[in-house]
């Protein structure tokens, strides 16, 4: 047999050497042998660790750079169409004449649509860089609200042990044990329920509702990490040392935990992106997504959806922006990932 | 702490996620504003509105309704039933039990990630080993890479690449439809096997299965770099076992723990993924019935899903749980050392 490399796809936890045996992946793994534990989670947490932590290097990958660099042009195109500083067409407005016509079609009719037209005659490419302001803002918002209470509840589980960690995970758990995209569906239908008995007339904005609904998702996945981490952080010496000179719990949580969590909760975060915006994809194709004719990437995959075998570039524009996006933040995750052990090992 | 300890304990806990979870789907339709009778019949008489309520049981105080709802013998209303005598609530509109739905759908989603999962893992154990085995080769870096791509497609995504290359184009595989396999029968006696199950099975399964692939691969080959270190396979080396006896059959199984535990987890996942693949296969599972659920706004119907995929998901954690007992000899004996 060939001599085994060290292995360094694994991810030296917080506490790792303190207890004997194991990766942060065997105990996630003993950690979770709880009914009704981590579903995203095992999606999430996978994806973390097991990438390839060997860009360790201070100097960024390549790939790292063209991650940045798709993220980059794309959020600043979502930004400056909105402000309507790009020379776009209208999104919601109809060409007749190019109505499913692809970027390559032959009768020319499809000219000054770079990305040709959807089924009523819309120009693809303003759809699709108007669409990327709605999922952009939908998962970000979804996962800065997860991040938020869950981190605040992590914490506070983490931080207190015993009944108040009791409490909280057996809530996370409650949640974990329903399939995140099975409660986000329900959790939209009823909230959008709710929003249309109380008067729809005023109205609330149906993309509120769906970072609602996605961020009550990613609460108890971002509160289960932040609390794994939190709680082999307040077992340091440093912890007791601030405690032992009287400080406050609230100060010692902000000064002394909060930044050494901070790491590994932003790196799930930006894995997190990714997996709600995926989500949002989804309800789209289910039809409770971002509201047409507000474009979105993934209502304008769903609303599409059955002219795929005639105008397929009408499916497969907005999905490579979607594969395209997901694989950057994937990689980014990574690479925060790989970063944070660099900092672990030199402390 | 024994294992016979172990498992009641895994027990309780799972009972206790249940009935939680029974009160939380329960709470999210009770809690909605307004009134669900006008959702029922919009444009009935108040007289109407009145006596539909009491008939359902909800002019009865929230916890009683609760009771009523999970079915304590004892406690519950005369005259009604719950969860516990097998009644799951009725459709709003046809008023038709909802478990007559379920019947149909449910057993075509479990073959549906029951097949997604035997596939997933068919392909990513060879290939697990094969890039420990081989850790830092070229060809370890070419699976690591292909898994790394894979795993950022969306289910939707591929089921769309699929439909419309496989499906459309080539015309190996039907893109829409569905015909009973081997469990639906089970369920119900009217419906009959046929060889074309599969057929309708291939396009939704793959969708669903490649994702996992990656997942499973990667996590494979990390354990297994770590068992190869240890010294009985040194010591299996030195005996002159064969390399290929040396792989599955000494290192495969204490690496595959973990690779259990998450395969049990990510049933969550598959079944989340199956919703979004059986409405673009056309597939008339539990997700199909999910989404019109939620089209036709059948609340009662909705939340009695919610709770059947809960609770199966919880159910396999918990068996996930025992098997893991039963294949790693040093929980058996020693007990839970988390």
């Amino acid at each position: 047999m060939p001599a085994v490399p060290p292995d360094d796809s694994r991810v030296p936890g917080p506490g790792e050497g303190t207890e004997g045996s194991g990766s942060d992946l065997a105990r996630f793994a003993e950690d979770s042998l709880t009914p009704g534990m981590a579903v995203g989670q095992s999606q999430l947490y996978l994806t973390a660790v097991m990438t390839d932590g060997k860009s360790r290097s201070r100097r960024l990958s390549l790939g790292a750079w063209l991650a940045i660099g798709w993220l980059g042009v794309i959020v600043a195109l979502a930004v400056l169409a909105q402000l309507g500083l790009l020379p776009l067409k209208d999104p919601n407005q109809s060409f007749t004449s190019c109505a499913r016509l692809g970027p390559f079609a032959k009768e020319g009719s499809a000219s000054g649509h770079l990305l040709g037209c959807d089924s009523n005659g819309r120009d693809m490419m303003s759809r699709l860089i108007f669409g990327a302001w709605s999922s952009i803002l939908v998962s970000t918002g979804a996962v800065a609200l997860g991040f938020v209470v869950g981190g605040v509840l992590g914490m506070l589980a983490g931080y207190f042990g015993g009944k108040v960690d009791t409490v909280l995970t057996s809530v996370f758990n409650v949640f974990l044990s329903i399939p995140g995209v099975i409660l986000a569906l329900a959790l939209v239908a009823f909230l959008q329920g709710a929003a249309d008995n109380t008067g729809g007339q005023h109205g609330i904005d149906p993309k509120f509702i769906l970072v609602l609904a996605l961020g009550i998702v990613s609460i108890p996945l971002l509160g289960r990490i932040t609390r794994a981490s939190a709680l082999t952080w307040s077992q340091r010496e440093f912890v007791t040392a601030a405690r032992a000179q009287g400080a406050k719990p609230l100060r010692i949580m902000l000064r002394e935990v909060l930044p050494n969590v901070l790491p590994a909760m932003l790196s799930i975060a930006l894995l997190g992106i990714a997996v709600a915006m995926v989500a949002e994809g989804t309800l789209s194709i289910l039809g409770v997504g971002v509201k047409p004719p507000t474009p979105s990437w993934g209502n304008i995959i769903g609303s599409e959806r059955s002219s795929l075998a005639d105008s397929p570039h009408m499916i497969f524009e907005p999905a490579l922006c979607i594969f395209f996006t997901v694989l950057s933040l994937n990689f980014l995750g990574d690479v925060v990932r790989a970063r944070l052990d660099v900092r672990e090992s030199s402390v | 702490m024994d294992a016979a300890r172990l498992i009641g304990r895994r027990f309780l806990q799972l009972a206790l996620v249940l009935l939680l979870v029974s009160f939380f789907t329960f709470s999210l339709v009770r809690i909605l504003p307004g009134d669900p009778m006008s959702t029922i019949i919009p444009f009935g008489t108040s007289a109407q509105r009145s006596a539909l309520k009491h008939d359902l049981g909800l002019d009865k105080p929230f916890l009683q309704q609760y009771v009523n709802y999970v079915g304590v013998p004892g406690l519950q209303s005369k005259g009604t039933s719950g969860i516990l005598q097998g009644d799951l609530g009725r459709k709003y509109s046809t008023r038709q039990p909802v478990t007559t739905f379920l019947k149909q759908s449910l057993p075509i989603s479990i073959q549906l990630v029951l097949y997604a999962q035997i596939l997933a893992l068919v392909i990513a154990i060879p290939l697990g080993v094969l890039a420990a085995y081989r850790a830092g080769s070229r060809s370890d870096r070419a699976i690591n890479t292909t898994s790394f791509a894979f795993l950022a497609i969306p289910n939707f995504v591929l089921a769309l690449l699929l439909a419309y290359f496989v499906g459309a184009r080539l015309k190996w595989f039907p893109t829409a439809g569905y015909e009973p396999g081997w469990l639906d029968p089970l369920f119900d006696p009217t419906r009959h096997f046929t060889f074309d199950h599969f057929r309708y099975m291939t396009l939704p399964v793959i969708t669903l299965a490649v994702g996992q692939v990656a997942i499973y691969m990667r996590l494979l080959r990390s354990d297994m770099i770590a068992t190869l270190q240890e010294n009985f396979i040194t010591m299996a080396k030195a005996k002159g076992i064969s390399n290929r006896r040396i792989l599955f059959r000494h290192a495969l199984r204490p690496s595959s723990l973990t690779l259990l535990t998450v395969a049990g987890l990510n049933i969550g996942t598959l079944i989340g993924g199956a919703v979004v693949v059986e409405v673009i296969f056309g597939v008339p599972g539990m997700g199909e019935k999910i989404y019109q659920a939620i089209v036709a706004r059948e609340y009662v119907e909705l939340q009695s899903y919610v709770l059947v995929i809960a609770a199966l998901f919880v159910t396999v954690n918990f068996i996930v749980d025992f098997l893991y007992i039963v294949l790693d000899p040093r929980i058996r004996r020693a007990g839970s050392s988390a």
